[in-house]
């Protein structure tokens, strides 16, 4: 008993490393994606092109090897110091998520009839203002169930971590595996799954909110 | 000079050239029909006349401003576009209500928009005078410029409420004022629109295929709503299929075939004696189709 105590707090430990991931990844990652988003659709090609490369490469590769690059990358290549390990992978998961949530994104956007614009067009509204008073709830809702497919993915994603030692709740679970202690490691699904399990009743919760009109 | 003169509109999209030299004029609170079949570019003419798109060739002006002269070369600012837009209401086919709105909230928004830029204008200008009054004169100015604004303000808001309970009465639609767009029937979507168009009081009211996309059993209503505007001197462009509609509503008839005006005249004219052998067909296959 004192034993699964004992873990429970150390797996919790662990946890909030993936928690912490998981937030600063959300809190950057969703603007940066609107922001690419807005670069893939430019009218102004050579940024259309570039940021279109990007994306392909990011969704092109995996993001372990996203996460070593950014690690192990500025040092090896310009003999620069190393970024503090969580603060490497917070900026992977960023890129890479930035990038899918831009697709999402882009999709949501031309998802919106033209009608849409020309309404607020002709009747003397800014670009501003049609994005943000007309277009803007009709691309959330119809975002909100590719987005928590995605957000619950990172949950599960935020365990390659481990890969450049960071203590998060699989990485510590791992390592009593060592010791020849096994069930630590089954034991995540848990905080997994709770984790997950909120997430899901949050969307819910939001798509609910969202149903009072149809686009 | 008329109130309305466009002069030889001319668009091209790529190799198809939908509009080649288009030319008519319109006198306040005339009512103008434009009948034509589809593709013949009657539609982009409503859109050419909304700065939706952008002519190749020719002038637009309203009231002896021109608002648009495809030879003076320099691209217009969005700004200046918006300005020049707000001439010109437009009813689309497919209604394009903002679905997230209620239906007063539709009517309501571009009035509360423009009456937010115009209050921070006001505030800016009132701060601009703060600034060159001095210090003991500032605090009084400040103080006397916030009661301005708020007087403004509020004044606004009535008045933006008064328009937009008048407008709902107007298509009578008044006891679904908190209805959401998806819970009305096609018809009750586009007075909805309609009413939403004549928001900002546009000198001219555009509609496109008002009816089109409407069961027929519900164009009646809509029909019944843009007569209804006639009596009150809007000047209104109508693009329509209605030929019964366009005939008692309109004063003038434009005929439109393969981006020219292939007749023009009142009602009687076009309708009971068309020149042209085009006009004539056209009308025989209208006819034909609605006792088919």
């Amino acid at each position: 008993m004192q034993e699964f105590l004992e873990i429970s707090l150390d797996l919790l430990r662990g946890f909030g490393v993936t928690c912490q991931i998981f937030a600063a990844t959300l809190l950057f990652a969703l603007p940066l994606g609107l922001v690419l988003a807005f670069g893939s659709m430019s009218r102004f090609k050579p940024l259309k092109y570039v940021v279109k490369v990007f994306v392909w490469i990011i969704r092109g590769t995996p993001l372990m090897l996203q996460i070593l690059v950014i690690y192990y990358g500025p040092a090896l290549l310009f003999g620069w110091g190393f970024l503090e390990r969580v603060v490497a992978v917070i900026v992977a998961f960023v890129i890479n998520y930035a990038c899918y949530f831009s697709e999402i994104y882009r999709g949501g956007i031309e998802s919106i009839s033209k009608g849409q614009y020309e309404a607020g067009q002709v009747l003397g509204m800014t670009r501003a203002q049609i994005f943000f008073r007309v277009v803007l709830l009709q691309v959330i809702k119809r975002i909100v169930p590719p987005m928590s497919n995605e957000i619950i993915t990172l949950v599960k994603d935020t365990s390659l971590a481990r890969i450049i030692v960071v203590e998060e709740i699989l990485k510590i679970a791992y390592d009593y595996t060592i010791t020849g202690l096994i069930w630590p490691l089954f034991y995540t699904a848990v905080y997994y799954l709770v984790f997950v399990g909120v997430l899901t009743l949050l969307f819910g919760f939001l798509e609910k909110k969202l149903n009072y009109f149809r686009v | 000079m008329a109130f309305l003169e466009v002069q030889n509109f001319r668009k091209r999209f790529g190799d198809n050239e939908v509009l080649k030299g288009i030319s008519f004029s319109l006198e306040k609170g005339e009512v103008l029909a434009i009948i034509g079949s589809s593709g013949g570019g009657k539609t982009t003419l409503l859109r050419c006349l909304n700065f939706l798109e952008t002519p190749d060739e020719g002038t637009l002006s309203v009231g002896g401003e021109v608002l648009f002269d495809a030879a003076e070369k320099r691209a217009y600012t969005d700004a200046q576009i918006r300005e020049k837009r707000l001439h010109f209401g437009l009813v689309f086919q497919q209604f394009n209500l903002f679905p997230q709105y209620t239906v007063y909230k539709n009517i309501a928004l571009a009035q509360t928009l423009l009456a937010k830029r115009a209050l921070r204008q006001k505030k800016e200008d009132l701060r601009a005078v703060c600034r060159i009054a001095d210090k003991a004169e500032r605090r009084r100015l400040k103080a006397e410029s916030k009661d301005i604004l708020t007087m403004l303000r509020e004044e606004r808001e009535q008045r933006i409420a008064a328009r937009t309970e008048e407008l709902l009465a107007r298509v009578g639609l008044s006891e679904k004022r908190d209805a959401y767009p998806f819970e009305l029937s096609g018809g009750q979507q586009q007075r909805v629109a309609i009413a939403r168009a004549l928001a900002l009081e546009p000198d001219i009211l555009c509609f496109d295929e008002p009816t089109s996309a409407l069961d027929p059993e519900l164009t009646g209503e809509v029909l019944k709503v843009i007569k209804g505007l006639k009596s009150s001197d809007s000047t209104m462009v109508v693009v329509t299929h209605e030929m019964g509609f366009a005939r008692s509503v309109a004063d003038r008839v434009l005929f439109i075939a393969d981006g020219v005006i292939e007749e023009e005249g009142t009602p009687e004219e076009v309708f009971d004696d068309p020149k042209s052998e085009k006009t004539r067909a056209f009308l025989r296959k209208s006819l034909e189709d609605v006792f088919a």
